[in-house]
């Protein structure tokens, strides 16, 4: 096993390594000399020529590489444009938010997913099974950002009963420990917070869950229609056991392996998916702070994320494979 | 399994403790008074003298103060760190008397060497400390200053090296706000964000796109403020602050959205304020050939006087405004001295504009750009949408302009470098004086490409000798003769089409008392209380 | 002749299947009203009106637009219609672009293995490794914004999933004994890709584009809805909903809620199709 997580790591390794390059040519694509979109509108030729000789834009663009390199693994990401800050440090304010909002949306879709996908794989051809496939469907025709107005229209506006945008109210104060709102509002007992930062989170995260929760409800639907069909489900049927332990106990277990898979990867899509929701409620994640990246063409900050989200969903992907391989032991590559 | 539950349990108890003494720690509570105000955008640096717009402007109205200040909701002129000062002979020099007994908020004493300091940091290239910012302000209408020199610890002497009329009215301005020069020392390249000054409040914390802190500063010279915190908090959008406001979550605003104007109006838990604003929202084309969005269409006057023709403004106002502002026809705005009333507007007249087009030789138009600015403004409250409306006016007569926008810091770096063909902006009036447009917008002199006050690069031989004229003349209606005749000038020459001039207007929730609007836009918020 | 009667078969099989002829309804629906747009929509989609802004429609007995006004005073109907000319033709061109690019890899990878094979598939981890809304949105970083950079950008974002496809039918078609007897007799390798393979490949290309044209429409919305993509006026679906949040907040609830619908119906038309097509053509491709 030991063989098999290790051999995943690397190719995840080579996966990060590619995706290093892209970023880096990023810059380089884009039109305009380099350094004077690393500098900003506007500055003095002394200043581009120190930046020219900071990054290295004279030498060879492999040379340029390493140095680039050299700097993002030692977590120097490079300043912002636009504001001039560390983005990293940005990325680690506003990463919080974003976990904070995709945990709650996967927790959801798998809950209600799961749950609906093995109630239609049980009832099958029941008007039950119809209708959940149906929303299923509904779920992944949906524009998110549609979905998400009309929730702030419905809950926010007309019922007037959740917030409709940010991450905490304004007049709250919280001493922030990890920048976690939910950890912190707890850790300093600050109970107020703390309820206020869930009522924020439901209706962006009931939206951000539509999407994976169609998928998981499918996948489980599938995954455990394959496994009731299964000869030892039958045995154990023969044998007379009861319904509800062949369908939990037995068949489910079985199932678990592809549905698992697919909240992780799940999961570690929403990480850096979840651009649309943040953008229409106002979260203060890494999504939202990509789409004003690029529409004001800071492109430290664009590829500083890219980097650091594909950082993460391949690390999500890592421990996905991992717990696979935990589940199930024959897996030995 | 049971010991994993066992380091959960043990996990969780841990954090509760550890809370509970972060809770206990921090438990004396004494009533605090916090005023949060809804500001539509976030400030661009903290430095008075080194930026030009409203946002930041007005939360540092409340953490620094010049030598003389606007006497409350006017324009006219009271004393402030400077308790008095005499006019030198022919008004080529000033001295301040300083008020004593004043302390920056860092604890270093105000005196002479900090208004030096704060003054010829701007002025002088080879201070230590000039490096540190561009100083648009500063070359844009304080280049009459000489010198200023300390006298002894309590005056200051500041010379010209011409007349300047306004010079007085300018000593209110933010970009001669007196900084705390112990402060530079210590921040150096990022005292920006880390301001110093002598106001009623003093600088918390700056969270950026969020909000900034300040609190109240018990070492103030004045009549301290009532409120103990005062935080701007950033929300773009005007309905959102608008719902905060409603909820009770922030006690002010600004920028209401016109189409809440009935909403507002009829919630009893608020009340409106309005002033007309010292203020212009405008159209400017980019006529400096040496820029690099220079667009050789509008060179033509009569294609300039085409999209003038095109544009209905009327609508605009009574619809997008929603009657919160005036049509404008010149520059200055109609509530300040010199304001020519004689000029005749241009009409909105599509047909005509299609008729100077095809004289000009595009009958069938052109493709160009139009920039609009993403926030909301004390002059514009939309301007994206008045944008959308400029732009499908302009497809009626055949001009297809495509809309661009950045955020607000670059937008102003692009077009003060002149990246537009043309461009949205406005000004709202830092000191009273036709001056403070005539000059800082439409001289040569404040042309120049990347430091452009003058983002239309109007170079008009004509109106910068009228300025000068201007500037160096004391006589009141004099200068109104001078201002009129330039009005006149820039009417025909169209570097602009001027739009409105709009109301200032802040929304604060019933129990917000003691706030008053200020012609320039500032917002002092030193006297301002909450009742329970 | 064996063509046709597949298609044949395949018609009948999916004339059976309810769900993927609603679908097909949809779509040729909107084929119509996208091609009869300046026809059948009863404004100019365009035309400003500030003095009939945010007017509600049918429910408030408005009979002249039926749907309301934006804030502009544009009648909401017609950016709808007009709309789904944008977005068909969004869709299916970046598709197109989509299917190109990924075929080419994809037969590539797949007919001439080895470090080409490796070199590819790496690629295509390496952007499955960005969810496809960020990866199109890292793509107009490079090209900028704009209708038509979006639609370059979808397309190559989804080029590593027909890639992947493609390849796999290619190995399996590579394998096949005509492909060798055809190598034996001496045709060349460009020969054998567009005799057979490409014919091959054909059908999985045309359920997974099927497919992707529904998600197209989705990610050009999504991309204009951000302000990357269609910029204003475009009566574009996604751009008609970006702005609309302070309007419903002000109460005026129809300027977001149509074109959501729209963009709703309109995928949902693609998916159910594709679904149909799937099942007909090739039942092994469900996940």
């Amino acid at each position: 096993m030991k063989k098999y997580i290790l051999r995943r790591a690397i190719e995840l390794l080579i996966v990060l390594f590619i995706v290093s390059i892209i970023a880096f040519l990023l810059i380089r694509l884009a039109p305009g000399d380099p350094a004077q979109i690393l500098a900003g509108e506007h500055v003095t030729q002394e200043i581009l020529e120190e930046i020219r000789e900071r990054y290295g834009l004279n030498k060879p663009l492999i040379t340029q590489y390493f140095i680039w390199m050299g700097k993002v693994l030692k977590g120097d990401l490079g300043r912002s444009i636009r504001t001039n800050e560390k983005v990293l440090k940005e990325l680690l304010y506003r990463f919080p938010n974003t976990f904070e909002l995709s945990l709650f949306a996967i927790i959801i879709a798998s809950l209600v997913g799961i749950f609906a996908g093995i109630i239609s794989s049980v009832k099958r051809g029941s008007f039950f099974d119809y209708l959940t496939m149906t929303i299923a469907l509904f779920g992944v025709s949906m524009p998110v950002f549609w979905l998400g107005i009309m929730l702030m229209l419905i809950f926010g506006v007309w019922l007037n009963i959740l917030p409709i945008s940010g991450r905490l109210d304004v007049g709250i104060n919280l001493t922030r420990i990890t920048n976690f709102i939910l950890l912190d509002s707890l850790l300093t007992l600050n109970f107020h917070a703390f309820f206020d930062a869930i009522k924020h989170l439901i209706l962006p995260s009931i939206a951000l869950s539509t999407i994976p929760m169609a998928f998981i409800a499918r996948i489980t639907r599938s995954s455990m229609l394959d496994i009731l069909n299964k000869d030892y489900i039958r045995t154990a049927r023969a044998k007379g056991l009861k319904e509800n332990v062949v369908t939990y106990r037995h068949a489910l277990k079985n199932a678990f392996i592809p549905i698992i898979t697919s909240v992780g990867t799940e999961f570690a899509l929403l990480l850096g998916g979840a651009i649309l929701t943040e953008t229409v409620f106002a979260w203060p994640g890494i999504g939202r702070y990509i789409v004003g990246a690029v529409s004001s063409r800071d492109y430290p900050v664009v590829q500083g994320s890219i980097i650091f989200i594909a950082f993460l969903v391949c690390f999500v992907n890592l421990i996905v494979d991992i717990l696979y391989a935990f589940i199930d032991p024959r897996i030995r590559y | 399994m049971k010991s994993i539950r066992l380091l959960i349990g043990l996990v969780l108890i841990g954090l509760l403790t550890f809370g509970l003494i972060l809770n206990t720690g921090c438990k004396k509570k004494v009533e605090l008074v916090t005023l949060t105000f809804a500001k539509s955008g976030d400030v661009v640096k903290l430095d008075p003298a080194d930026v030009t717009d409203g946002e930041s402007i007005t939360v540092m109205d409340n953490i620094f103060e010049g030598l003389i200040r606007y006497k409350e909701g006017t324009t006219e002129l009271e004393p402030c760190l400077a308790e008095r000062w005499e006019e030198g002979a022919d008004g080529m020099s000033f001295t301040f008397y300083l008020r004593k007994g004043v302390k920056f908020h860092d604890g270093t004493d105000f005196n002479a060497d900090s208004v030096v300091f704060s003054f010829e940091r701007l002025r002088d290239p080879n201070h230590p400390y000039h490096k540190y910012g561009e100083w648009e302000y500063w070359s844009w209408c304080f280049t009459e200053i000489e010198k200023t020199e300390k006298i002894d610890d309590y005056t200051v002497k500041i010379t010209l090296n011409d007349k300047f009329a306004p010079f007085l009215t300018t000593m209110a301005m933010f970009t001669v706000f007196i900084v705390s020069p112990a402060n530079y020392e210590k921040w150096k390249e990022e005292a920006y964000a880390h301001p110093v000054g002598t106001g009623p409040f003093k600088f918390v914390e700056w969270v950026k796109d969020d909000h900034i802190t300040l609190e109240k500063f018990d070492g103030y010279w004045g009549p301290k403020p009532k409120i103990d915190k005062l935080i701007f908090k950033v929300i773009p959008d005007a309905s959102v602050r608008l719902l905060e406001l409603q909820k009770g979550t922030i006690d002010g605003m600004e920028f209401p959205n016109p189409d809440d104007l009935d909403k507002i109006k009829g919630d009893a838990n608020l009340k409106l304020l309005t002033q007309p604003g010292l203020n212009i929202g405008y159209l400017a084309f980019n006529l400096g050939e040496d820029t690099p969005g220079y667009d050789p269409h509008f060179k033509d006057v009569r294609v300039r006087q085409a999209v003038y023709y095109a544009i209905n403004k009327k609508d605009i106002v009574e619809h997008l405004y929603k009657g919160t502002a005036v049509v404008a026809k010149n520059p200055l705005p109609p509530t300040l001295w010199g304001y020519n009333d004689e000029i005749v507007d241009y009409e909105y007249n599509p047909e005509k504009a299609k008729e100077l087009l095809k004289e000009a030789g595009y009958p069938n138009g052109f493709e160009t750009n139009l920039w609009a600015m993403p926030v909301a403004r004390p002059y514009m409250f939309d301007p994206q949408k008045i944008a959308e409306a400029i732009q499908s006016d302009l497809a009626n007569v055949g001009i297809k302009a495509k809309l661009v926008t950045y955020d607000w810091g670059t937008y102003l770096d692009k077009t003060e470098g002149g990246e537009h063909a043309m461009c949205l902006l406005g000004w709202t009036m830092d000191y009273p004086d036709p001056d403070n447009i005539m000059y800082v917008l439409l001289d040569p002199d404040a042309a120049t490409v990347g430091s452009a006050g003058n983002v239309a690069f109007y170079r008009s031989s004509k109106i910068h000798e009228l300025n000068m004229l201007a500037r160096t003349t004391f006589d009141i209606n004099e200068r109104a003769k001078y201002y009129k005749e330039m009005q006149k000038i820039i009417h025909e020459d169209i570097p602009w089409v001027p739009l409105a001039h709009s109301q200032q207007m802040v929304v604060f929730r019933k129990n917000v008392k003691g706030f008053s609007l200020y012609p320039s836009g500032d917002y002092h918020f030193d006297k301002t209380y909450i009742e329970k | 002749m064996e063509q046709k009667s597949e298609i044949y078969f395949i018609w009948k099989y999916l004339r059976k299947n309810k769900t993927a002829m609603i679908g097909l309804f949809i779509i040729i629906v909107l084929i119509i009203v996208a091609i009869f747009a300046n026809i059948i929509s009863p404004f100019d989609p365009l035309s400003q009106s500030l003095k009939d802004r945010l007017q509600p429609g049918f429910w408030k007995q408005n009979n002249m637009n039926f749907l309301g006004t934006d804030e502009f005073g544009r009648d909401i109907l017609s950016r709808i219609i007009y709309g789904s000319r944008v977005s068909l033709t969004v869709g299916f061109i970046a598709v197109i672009i989509g299917v190109l690019i990924g075929s080419i890899f994809g037969i590539l990878s797949g007919y001439f293995g080895g470090w080409i094979d490796s070199f590819v598939m790496r690629g295509v981890d390496v952007m499955f490794s960005l969810p496809s809304i960020l990866l199109a949105i890292v793509i107009m970083a490079i090209l900028g914004t704009g209708l038509d950079k979006a639609m370059i950008a979808i397309g190559i974002a989804y080029a590593p999933q027909i890639a992947r496809i493609v390849r796999s039918q290619t190995i399996v078609v590579k394998n096949m004994e005509f492909v060798e007897s055809a190598l034996s007799i001496g045709e060349s390798h460009l020969m054998i890709i567009f005799k057979h393979i490409i014919r091959n490949v054909l059908s999985p290309i045309i359920v997974y584009g099927t497919l992707s044209v529904g998600s197209a429409i989705l990610d050009a919305a999504a991309l204009g809805f951000l302000g990357l993509g269609a910029q204003p006026p475009t009566p574009e679906w996604g751009a008609m909903l970006s702005r609309s949040y302070q309007y419903i907040v002000a109460g005026a609830w129809w300027v977001a809620t149509f074109p959501g619908i729209m963009i709703l119906i309109s995928v949902l038309g693609f998916n159910l199709f594709g679904d149909g097509l799937r099942d007909a053509i090739d039942p092994t491709l469900r996940y």
